[in-house]
């Protein structure tokens, strides 16, 4: 029986684009190469992807582009046909659904926010939210006061009769966002919903997405080039290349145990402070002894970011207790350990 | 510079040698066939010939005798259709011009007025208003005024309830068409060649077995009009919907559209702003076919004017002419501000119908206030005759007073131009073997699209000539040949000039689009008043209205360069002329090419229009065949109009496609 706390999840998927790719597929045992795929004059955008994405967790599929992680997550909600593989939607397999089913899986359990916003024209900010419900065919007032209720959450209140090019690029990016709320969708897939916007807007953008997430708890596929971006928003990261997803794992243990040299790549110019939590790094204790309170300066909880204690720890001279969710002691930090991991010197 | 023989390569070299054999066979062919007895050379024997156009007319007779389709014959189907066509175009007529009446001539009764003149002026006013601005209500009152001061409103009337009813036919019909295409790949595939040839097929040929199948009459030319401006609909509908973004398609679908919604709230709105443009060219075009329609029976300005040709009435002609371009303008300028109309500001979601409609309330109480006002005092119903000016007379003095004044000139112009222009280039086209010809047509085809291209070549040229029409088509490709090359030597240092300079440019634009708005048929009036009917005057008519093209494009090419090109030229030290020759022109070669492509299109369009200045070429067999009405000769003559211009517009873009793929500008 599958867990269930896995939301959505995907089992060998694969989608090649080109001609006749299924028999393709098939001739192949259902795993060609990369090199027989190229032989057989096809592109593989995903490659036997597998992964699982929790109840309540922000998983982002990072890769840069053409690495197939938009076609992955346009397979994760059937609007491309994947050529082969399952998608498991509370155990259940989108690809044997009908159209009809499909409908009404995307009217009621998912949501998606584009790049480009894509809003509607001719609709105003209060009718472009509202779009979904009406498509569904719920009644005027019910739909509006829905509405009303999201583009408040978004912060737009006030400029429900604006038409989209009337407003700004982040506001537009508010509205795709509300609008993919409006139906509380279980899945929200986000498909670089920041990448068309600037730097600064940028990230007071992702603030405000935490922000919603952390009322909303939804189970919640983003995609990102930047890496960056993934670290800070992420609960579980997805890297992927060429169409394969190469590794997944929290960002901390990415930056600690990167599985390939491209993946290494992307974590060697990534502030490790912000990422490495004081378990990772800290001296760990031999179980069951305990330190002198004497001999230390304070405790730390092991889930903390290095960023956040950095101070602390190298201002005092005797190092910190790391404990875990009990209040056991675990390791130990010291100012030394903060500054290696502060200039990136290699332990 | 010198010119290096060394930098020809053997392509062209077969050219120069293919052109210097002509000249040699142009001159002396005729009589080494007569020498050798060989005459097939020169005339194509009657034994290649195919008779289709019996084949074709025996066709349509039985299509409209004998056809039948179980539960009803097609001579029902028509008849039907017209039925429907009729039916709205009554209504719009009587409250444009006749108002409602009962019983027929001297025992009518009129039961209620058609719209008065000031409410018509009123309301397209206000629209204009609504459109835009106050500039543009102006315009448009004006020129409705305009009609009605200068005597032509009840035509302007007619023509106008002709628009009305073909441009929503056209408009609907294009974009269902043009959604089927977007939606089903095999409709496309389907129906490209079809608008392909619907495009090159000249308008006269679609009169003749729409004639013969609807009768004479308004019906006939509302069908002729709307089969001639759905096409370029259809094309529009199916590029606006491709261009609607793909993330709004997938958000579609991510909504849960049903096809219906997805279609019809997703696509189409967002589709708007493009399927406007195709609004606006079914208007235009639809106004250009119904002035041509006026031959089949629809009246109004476009009869005025034919009759006044007839009578070689300098003056009713031209006034009639001016109406058109009067009405031309206004309905133009009114769509295309309805197309770029900035969508309103940020609305108040909550107000009143009357508050937001406060034109609509004005105009109906126009319509009403001088509706009643005129059953009392006829001048607000129709406008006073006493107060109608005439120009009539004006023209014609004007006109005699040029004719008279500077015949000497213009005739020399006009002699000038046929001996060391026109008739060498004739004689030079109707002296080749036919078969020197075909052979040079393949063989262009197969250096530019290789076997696919040099069969079609060949194939549509053996069409022509299996139908026995083989010189009335090189008249038509020197006609058409002279005007495109007198076009292009005008039009592209035109282009040029636009492209550079701002100034020029706008003068260049609002003239250019003048032209364009003019129906084609407009061209003749003064053109036939200084040169008399004959192949000059149908070259000038032509030029005039085929010159657009060759203008824009050429501007439009040079301005799309990339502008890091240009900087690199300047940066290299290039001079202003060195810049235009070695960097601009040929970067913009391929666009300008699809310019001359353009060009050629219009002009064969146009010289069916000319044959009724009496030109001897396809285009008076089409209309010998109108006036006859004999389906198969329009048709086969129609057919091969097209031929010819698909044979020059595929030629014509796979050399552009080359060039550009040479230019790295496309893959």
């Amino acid at each position: 029986m599958a867990d269930p706390s896995i939301k959505l999840a995907c089992r060998n998927v694969w989608k090649l684009f080109g001609e006749n790719p299924a028999s393709v597929l098939q001739c192949h045992g259902g795993k060609p190469s990369l090199s027989d795929i190229q032989d057989a004059g096809l592109i593989g955008a995903v490659r036997d992807a597998n992964l699982d994405v929790r109840q309540g967790e922000i998983f982002v599929i990072m890769g840069l582009s053409g690495s197939g992680k938009s076609t992955l997550v346009r397979c994760l909600s059937r609007l491309i046909e994947p050529t082969g593989g399952e998608i498991l939607f509370d155990g259940q397999d989108l690809l044997q659904a009908s159209e009809q089913e499909m409908i009404e899986f995307r009217r009621h359990k998912m949501g998606m926010v584009f790049q480009h916003f894509a809003l509607l024209p001719h609709l105003t900010v209060l009718q472009n939210v509202a779009f979904p419900l009406d498509v569904q065919g719920v009644s005027r007032t019910e739909r509006e006061i829905r509405a009303r209720e999201v583009i408040e959450l978004v912060g737009l209140a006030g400029r429900e009769g604006y038409f989209p090019r009337e407003l700004s690029g982040g506001q537009q990016q508010r509205v795709g966002i509300a609008r993919s709320l409006a139906v509380e969708p279980e899945v929200w897939f986000l498909d670089e919903p920041f990448s068309a916007l600037d730097p600064l807007i940028r990230r007071e953008m992702q603030d405000e997405f935490l922000r919603l997430q952390s009322m909303l708890q939804k189970t919640i596929v983003f995609i990102t080039h930047d890496f960056d971006e993934a670290i800070r928003l992420a609960d579980r990261i997805a890297i992927m290349k060429d169409g394969e997803i190469i590794q997944i794992a929290s960002p901390e243990e990415l930056v600690l145990n990167p599985a390939t040299d491209y993946v290494a790549e992307f974590t060697q110019h990534i502030p490790r402070a912000k990422v490495l939590t004081a378990r990772a790094v800290m001296r760990s204790l031999p179980s069951g002894e305990i330190p002198a309170r004497a001999s230390l300066a304070g405790e730390i909880a092991a889930t903390d970011r290095i960023e956040s204690v950095a101070d602390k720890v190298e201002a005092a001279e005797l190092p910190f207790a790391v404990v875990d969710t009990e209040g056991t002691a675990i390791g130990l930090l010291d100012s030394r350990i903060v500054v290696d991991v502060l200039i990136g010197r290699g332990r | 510079m010198g010119f290096d023989l060394r930098k020809i390569g053997p392509v062209a070299w077969f050219w120069i040698g293919a052109f210097a054999v002509s000249l040699v066979l142009a001159q002396y062919a005729k009589g080494w066939s007569k020498a050798m007895g060989a005459k097939w050379l020169m005339k194509v024997p009657r034994d290649l010939r195919i008779p289709m156009k019996k084949d074709v007319s025996v066709f349509m007779d039985w299509l409209v005798e004998g056809a039948h389709f179980g539960l009803f014959t097609f001579k029902d189907l028509t008849r039907g259709l017209s039925w429907l066509i009729e039916q709205p175009y009554l209504l719009v007529k009587s409250v444009l011009v006749t108002g409602w009446v009962e019983g027929l001539g001297d025992e009518a009764v009129q039961h209620l007025p058609p719209l008065t003149w000031i409410a018509v002026i009123a309301i397209v006013f206000a629209m204009g208003y609504y459109a835009k601005n106050w500039k543009l209500a102006a315009l448009v009152g004006g020129c409705f005024a305009y009609l009605a001061i200068f005597g032509q409103w009840q035509s302007a009337m007619v023509t106008l309830a002709s628009i009305a009813i073909a441009v929503p036919l056209g408009v609907t019909g294009g974009l269902l068409l043009g959604i089927a295409g977007y939606r089903w790949q095999w409709f496309n595939r389907l129906l490209q060649p079809i608008l392909d040839l619907m495009q090159t097929v000249p308008i006269f040929a679609y009169l003749v077995p729409i004639l013969f199948l609807f009768g004479f009459g308004p019906v006939s030319a509302l069908v002729a009009t709307v089969v001639y401006a759905m096409p370029p609909m259809v094309r529009i509908t199916i590029l606006a919907l491709q261009g609607v973004s793909p993330e709004i398609r997938e958000f579609g679908v991510m909504a849960g559209c049903t096809g219906r919604q997805m279609l019809w709230k997703v696509m189409v709105p967002s589709a708007a702003r493009g399927l406007m443009v195709g609004v606006n060219q079914v208007i235009m075009l639809s106004l250009n076919m119904v002035i041509i329609a006026s031959m089949i029976g629809a009246g109004g300005l476009g009869y005025d004017v034919l009759t006044s040709l007839r009578r070689l009435d300098i003056g009713g002609g031209l006034e009639a002419g001016v109406a058109i371009v009067v009405l031309a303008i206004a309905l133009d300028r009114l769509s295309q501000a309805f197309a770029d109309r900035a969508p309103p500001e940020h609305m108040e979601l909550e107000t009143r119908f009357i508050r937001r409609h406060p034109w609509m309330l004005t105009c109906v109480l126009i319509v009403l206030g001088t509706g009643i006002a005129g059953i009392f005092a006829t001048p607000f119903q129709t406008y006073p005759s006493v107060m109608e000016i005439t120009t009539g007379p004006f023209w014609e003095d004007l006109v005699k007073w040029i004719n008279v004044t500077f015949f000497d000139q213009l005739e020399a112009a006009k002699t000038f131009m046929l001996v060391t222009f026109l008739v060498p280039v004739k004689r030079f086209l109707l002296g080749l073997p036919w078969p020197w010809v075909l052979v040079l047509v393949t063989i262009a085809g197969w250096q530019l699209g290789r076997f696919k291209l040099a069969l079609l070549c060949f194939a549509l040229t053996l069409f022509i000539l299996v139908n026995g029409l083989w010189a009335k088509a090189m008249v038509t490709v020197y006609l058409c040949g002279v005007s495109v090359v007198i076009a292009g030597i005008i039009g592209i240092p035109i282009g040029i000039l636009a492209a550079q300079n701002k100034q020029a440019d706008r003068i260049v634009a609002a003239f250019i689009d003048t032209l364009q708005t003019l129906p084609s048929f407009v061209y003749l009036i003064p053109v036939v008043m200084l040169f008399r009917v004959g192949d000059f005057s149908a070259m000038i008519a032509v030029v005039l209205y085929a010159l657009a093209p060759a203008v824009r494009y050429t501007a439009h090419g040079i301005r799309s360069i990339d502008p890091h090109l240009i900087e690199a030229g300047i940066v290299s030290g290039c001079t202003k002329r060195q810049l235009l020759w070695r960097i601009k022109l040929p970067l913009a070669l391929p666009e300008i090419m699809l310019g001359i492509n353009q060009t050629i299109m219009l002009a064969l369009s146009m010289l069916v229009i000319t044959a009724l200045v009496g030109t001897r070429e396809l285009g008076q067999e089409v209309y010998i065949a109108l006036t006859k009405a004999d389906t198969g000769r329009g048709i086969i003559a129609g057919v091969s109009v097209a031929c010819i211009a698909i044979i020059a517009d595929r030629l014509i873009a796979a050399g552009s496609l080359r060039a550009k793929r040479r230019l790295g500008l496309e893959t």
